[in-house]
């Protein structure tokens, strides 16, 4: 359970730390008016989706930091055999760096008003995301064929668990790309596809990361 | 609001306490005691406190004084929390105390295993080498229950006590080893204090020492299935030389695996007995009183035959028929004949019984769910759950018994190990027409033809050791 | 006034246009709050309806004939998980979270409404799901609302057929609709806040559902993570939980799971879920009495600090509920110490409530007499949480009666007191009328001495060691008579209390047609709720400006001013003027 109660350090840590800087040290009942509240002096604040979105990561990030508690939990039994991972998981990777560089790129391009570099920068993340989820499904029909079967032996188990997770919530940011393509070829301005774009793209950056250390984890253990 | 008040009185007037301790764990109760002294003194002065604001400043009207405005007061609230920090640590400072002391087994004590299975206790001795040997779920089978490994020298002598009630000696220290041959279990006696759950795949432990003489409840603690609540066994403190007279009539590991199957043709005269009334074939006479015994495992009459020798079954005086049987299995002069005459009661060829009873057969298949967990779907008995097939069994006999069983007729005797269980069971089955009900549906249960491929009738027909 | 346009932006509110989409598809905080509450009590009631039956077994086991022990499991089970995570999680995040928020903190509504819907109709799919287990082969799973595999997906245990998968499932979506709420809870209370309202100057409910809501969002992925195990060890034959067993006598093909691997899983959102019911009962209790004290809530800073203090320690204590579980046993030093820890906050914020009580002008209204209770009974259930996060005296009372008269107190008992009180409190402000106060007072005695009467007697079967979850105790030696005779007065009791109920709905729905009006502020309260231009509010909360804030929640009985509250949005200059 090391790998989770970091996070809720960590989690509980931000929180604390934010609680402060909102100053709940102060005692309320002292200051009159509204001079106390100071946001609209940070210029910092973020628009509401995409706060929203960082609530949200944050409870993927639990939960994927439990499945990895869980993994490490198991590993300790003696029943569990590593398997070999795949060397097209390489390729993979490569492919979902490509295709969160390529939405990096296009969100540059969003607030650059260049609206023929998003078209093109949008495809390529789609074209790359789809091909690593593809390489996943080809992985996993390799592993099986190679004789490693989700039920033999819990190191497989979890391997399929983590790369379908994974693969599902990629599929779920898939769906929301196709909603903002959507809207580019029906030619919706780019000041609104902007903050779709610029979700998108931290939702990407975040998923590689998961990727890379969910990758990390499979192939040192 | 005085009456919030007036229900503390309750505290003091209640009658319950703990059952008197049978064990070392005084500590436990000493922690208890305090603690319950320090939230109870809490518990009466904030409440106290509590009843008394709401009664001095509730509301009267017009003329009442207006509520002091007092956002806060740092002194008063960092001494509470200074006071209430030394209340918790007295609290958890004995509780650690003799926590570490629970943790930390005693260099001196004995182990013993006891060993979890739905739903009954079986436990196993360390034999002369004072050491267990290994055990593993893939070796066990019908022959070899608790799984122990059998190429393991230190676990020949170990004793195997395939029984829910053990016997232990007064005064010295027991480290219980727990293992659960399937789900979770929780071994607990409630005057001993101390209780942990039984996880299969790993060994968990506790340890105590009895010091009061006398027999006290295992209960199973943790929830184990449908039949948690009848997963008790028997812990027997004797004394020292008590002890040891039990422990040598039990058989050891390696006897256990010595012992053959019956011979059905020294059976068969010893039968001849029998026949008068339960038939040639073993097809039984309902105008006799007499069951019918083609079909039956051996492992159950083996049981059942030794339980009417030793006076468990056919004791109770209300057992008009059962009292008939007790002198009849006492011709049978040993385990040896018991096992003879099961084992040819086993090659009989099976006659499908009478069917008398009319019920509500529908209505029987759902209370029979419960039945079908240990008795299986089809009533084909299951050894590993100590339940003799019902299916094929004639319904004037089942009957007698579910009210036997209900009635505490049947069951109730000490020494009749899983009678007790179905004495709780058959609770659920209320009145005649209950009873009626899952009868016709047990006769509507397809025949069991001989040859069964899954283990579970295998071990129904060959019968265990 | 960039701010103003700060606060309002990104609101383009979807006005309903018709029945459906007003009351139906409705995207409007308000309508989607009173749905999950519906729902919420719809399904509570089924599982009122399930504790009776069980009690009505234990209570008279040789005259009534009711359920068979498959039943007794299945209710069990079926009972706990629905009151801990269809009613009262479901209603206090989703449906006082969602009323309360927006208005408490001036938002127009939810930040994402559409989202907000989504969530309480995939709330509605989840508890179908819940309820068709009812229906299925097998019935529902009667594992014991922890799941505890092996048991809860082999065959001996009533619904290890369809009702584990059909509850594993359901609580998947139910995390999923979670989610989505949770989301726009805390987005609201970041983003949407009207000018002037600072962190420090929300209610402490808003502080209270907050709070909860980040535990939710980050504690029940442990739920779905172990949820989604076990589906696969169930359906796919995985072996993440599932050890070598022999199972009724015939070798399995799983190996080398661990069962306390779930364990630690399940209670790592066990344990946060307790806080998740008691933090918002926590706020609205602090409300409740500041409001029907006529005096601030005292020592504020302290009880924000304490309910966030409670929240991060709240993932560290998870394993005393472990404690006999089999795990080392050398943790239990680590959790023992942190979970009496965790009494020291708990403690200061009961002081602080009576606090509040002392030298108030109380005026006892339905609403406070509940707060009262509330007070009463979390005393109660808190100290007799100090015995059982105590490791060593943990020992002789875990599965026993008193753990369930300890849970049933802390997390059943309480917070439906604040549910109540929270509904007469808010009753008025929610359908624009007044119930029968009378009616409440009959309710809430009956309600508060039934319930203690049931609990309080379990207390003490439990030191005698009455173990729990058991369908019939006849046959164990050491449990006298009159502890089975405890156990009728008990049942007794509990249906009284259930009977007690009908009071609640007739007056609720009597006078939701018939009540008096109420007035846009009946209490005489500060907060943004009551200030709203109409009652009930209207889609958009407030009119065509939001509410500036200018001062914290609890301003009663200030020395000096001419009434004894000054709302929130009451401009400072103004005090006089206004009062006059």
């Amino acid at each position: 359970m090391i790998t989770i109660i970091i996070f809720i350090f960590a989690a509980v840590g931000i929180s604390y730390w934010w609680l402060l800087r909102q100053r709940v040290l102060e005692k309320p009942w002292l200051t009159e008016g509204t001079g106390v509240d100071r946001r609209e002096d940070l210029a910092s604040e973020s628009p509401t989706a995409k706060t929203g979105l960082i609530v949200f990561l944050a409870v993927v990030t639990s939960m994927f930091s439990l499945f990895i508690s869980a993994y490490f939990m198991r590993m300790e039994l003696n029943d569990w055999r590593p398997l070999d991972e795949p060397g097209l998981l390489w390729f993979n990777t490569l492919l979902l760096i490509l295709g969160s560089l390529s939405i990096h790129k296009c969100a540059r391009s969003a607030a650059n008003q260049d609206a023929n570099g998003v078209k093109v920068t949008l495809l390529a993340t789609g074209i790359f995301t789809g091909a690593f989820v593809a390489g996943q499904l080809i992985a996993w029909q390799q592993l099986n064929e190679a004789g490693y079967a989700l039920r033999s032996n819990p190191a497989n188990a979890f391997f399929y668990l983590f790369t379908g997770i994974h693969g599902l919530h990629l599929l779920g940011g898939l769906w929301v790309w196709s909603r903002t393509s959507i809207r580019v070829l029906a030619g919706v301005e780019l000041e609104q596809i902007k903050l779709s774009v610029e979700l998108c793209r931290n939702y990407w950056h975040f998923l590689l990361v998961v990727w890379i250390v969910i990758f990390a984890l499979l192939l040192s253990t | 609001m005085l009456l919030v008040v007036g229900s503390i009185a309750f505290h003091f007037l209640s009658p319950w306490w703990f059952t008197p301790l049978a064990s070392n764990w005084g500590a436990i109760d000493d922690t208890i005691t305090i603690t319950f002294w320090v939230t109870g003194a809490v518990f009466v002065a904030i409440n106290l406190f509590m009843a008394y604001s709401v009664f001095r400043f509730r509301n009267r009207g017009e003329n009442s004084k207006p509520a002091k405005y007092e956002p806060e007061n740092t002194k008063l609230e960092v001494w509470l929390t200074v006071v209430t920090a030394i209340g918790v640590a007295a609290m958890l400072a004995p509780g650690l105390y003799v926590w570490n002391e629970f943790v930390n087994v005693p260099e001196e004590a004995w182990e013993l295993e006891a060993v979890g299975e739905q739903w009954r206790w079986t436990f196993r001795l360390p034999g002369k080498d004072n050491k267990h040997g290994t055990s593993d779920p893939s070796f066990v089978n019908i022959d070899n229950p608790l799984g122990l490994n059998p190429n393991d020298a230190n676990g020949q002598d170990d004793l195997i006590v395939m029984s829910n009630i053990v016997h232990i000696p007064i005064d010295r220290p027991v480290k219980v080893l727990l293992r659960s041959k399937d789900v979770l279990h929780d071994f607990a006696v409630a005057q001993f204090r101390v209780k942990m759950d039984l996880v299969p795949g790993l060994v968990s432990y506790l340890w105590f020492t009895p010091t009061k003489l006398g027999t006290y409840e295992i209960l199973c603690e943790e929830l184990c299935g449908l039949a948690h609540f009848t997963m008790r066994g028997r812990v027997v403190v004797d004394t020292q030389e008590d002890f040891e007279a039990w422990r040598d009539s039990q058989m050891t590991f390696a006897e256990s695996m010595q012992i053959g199957p019956g011979d059905p043709i020294a059976g068969q005269s010893l039968y001849a007995v029998c026949a008068a009334c339960h038939g040639p074939e073993g097809e039984g006479n309902v105008a006799l009183n007499s069951p019918k015994l083609s079909g039956q495992a051996d492992w159950y009459l083996r049981r059942q035959i030794g339980y009417f020798k030793h006076g468990i079954r056919g004791a109770h005086e209300d057992d008009v028929y059962g009292k008939q049987m007790a002198p009849m299995a006492a011709v049978l002069a040993d385990e040896t004949a018991i096992r003879n005459v099961s084992a040819y009661i086993k090659t009989l060829p099976e006659h499908r019984g009478d069917y008398s009873i009319t019920g509500d057969s529908n209505r029987g298949r759902n209370l029979y769910v419960t039945c079908g967990t240990c008795h299986g779907l089809n009533g084909q008995g299951n050894y590993a759950l100590n339940a003799p097939r019902l299916n094929g069994q004639e319904d004037w006999y089942l009957k007698r018994q579910l009210k036997n069983f209900r009635q505490g007729i049947r069951g109730k005797h000490p020494f009749d190990l899983f009678g007790q269980q179905m004495v709780s069971m058959s609770q659920m089955l209320r009145n005649d027409t209950d009873i009626n009900d899952v009868l016709a549906y047990i006769n509507t249960l397809p025949p069991i033809e001989p040859p069964l491929t899954n283990q579970v009738a295998e071990a129904t027909m060959q019968g265990g050791r | 006034m960039t701010y103003v346009a700060l606060a309002d932006r990104g609101q383009e509110l979807s006005h309903p246009k018709s029945f459906i989409t007003k009351y139906i598809w409705s995207q409007d905080h308000k309508v989607i709050a009173i749905q999950y509450g519906l729902i919420a009590i719809a399904v509570g009631l089924v599982a009122l309806g399930l504790s009776v039956t069980m009690r009505v077994q234990l209570g008279f086991p040789e005259s009534v004939s009711i359920i068979d022990p498959s039943e007794y499991m299945q209710f069990v089970t079926m009972h706990g998980m629905i009151m801990v995570i269809y009613l009262l999680t479901a209603l206090l995040l989703g449906g006082f979270g969602n009323y309360l928020i927006p208005l408490m903190v001036g938002a127009r509504d939810m930040v994402f409404p559409y989202m907000n819907m989504l969530s309480v109709w995939v709330y509605l799919v989840s508890v179908i799901i819940l309820m068709a287990s009812f229906f299925v082969t097998g019935g529902p799973t009667g594992a014991g609302w922890t799941l505890y595999p092996p048991q809860a997906i082999l065959f001996g245990t009533p619904g290890a057929e369809w009702g584990i998968i059909l509850m594993l499932v359901s609580l998947a979506v139910f995390i999923v609709a979670f989610t989505m709420g949770g989301l726009n809870y805390v987005t609201t209370v970041l983003q949407a806040r009207t000018r002037g309202m600072t962190m420090m100057r929300m209610p402490l409910s808003v502080w209270g559902i907050f709070t909860a809501t980040i535990l939710g969002l980050l504690a029940f992925p442990a739920l779905l993570v172990s949820a989604i195990m076990m589906l696969l060890d169930r359906l796919l034959g995985t072996s993440f939980f599932m050890p070598a067993i022999v199972h009724m006598g015939e070798q399995t093909a799983y190996g080398g799971g661990s069962p306390v691997l779930f364990q630690h899983l399940f209670w790592f959102f066990g344990h946060p879920e307790v806080y998740i019911v008691a933090l918002p009962a926590f706020g609205i209790v602090s409300d409740l009495l500041s409001v029907h004290a006529r005096k601030n809530i005292f020592g504020y800073r302290m009880m924000v600090w304490a309910i966030v203090g409670i929240g991060g320690l709240s993932f560290i204590v998870w394993a005393h509920h472990m404690y006999v579980s089999g795990m080392n046993p050398y943790f239990g030093f680590f959790f023992a110490t942190t979970t009496l820890i965790i009494a020291v906050p708990t403690a200061i914020k009961v002081y602080n409530w009576v606090l509040t009580l002392w030298q108030g002008n109380i005026h006892l209204t339905v609403p406070m007499l509940f707060a009262i209770g509330f007070i009463f009974t979390f005393i109660h259930g808190g100290l007799t949480g100090i015995f059982l996060g105590n490791v060593v005296v943990d020992l002789p009372l875990s599965d026993t009666y008193f753990v369930v008269a300890h849970f049933l107190m802390v997390m059943g008992v309480s917070p439906i007191l604040v549910v109540f009180g929270a509904i007469y409190h808010w009753f008025p402000k929610v359908t624009g009328k007044m119930f029968n106060s009378t009616l409440g007072k009959f309710h809430f005695w009956f309600t508060f001495l039934g319930t203690y009467s049931i609990y309080l007697p379990m207390h003490y079967l439990g030191f005698l060691g009455v173990p729990r979850r058991y369908y019939a105790y006849e046959g164990i030696d050491f449990i006298p008579e009159s502890a089975l005779a405890m156990n009728t007065g008990i049942t007794v009791a509990a249906i009284f209390v259930a009977a007690t109920q009908i009071l609640f709905f007739v007056n609720m729905i009597w006078s939701l047609f018939k009540g008096k009006p109420a007035g846009p502020n009946p209490w005489n309260a500060t907060t943004l709720e009551w200030q709203t231009p109409q009652t009930p509010p209207i889609h958009g909360n407030w009119g065509p400006e939001l509410p500036q804030v200018y001062r914290w929640a609890y301003e009663y009985s200030v020395p000096g001013a001419d009434k004894d509250f000054t709302p929130q949005n009451e401009p400072p200059a103004d005090v006089e003027v206004a009062a006059s």
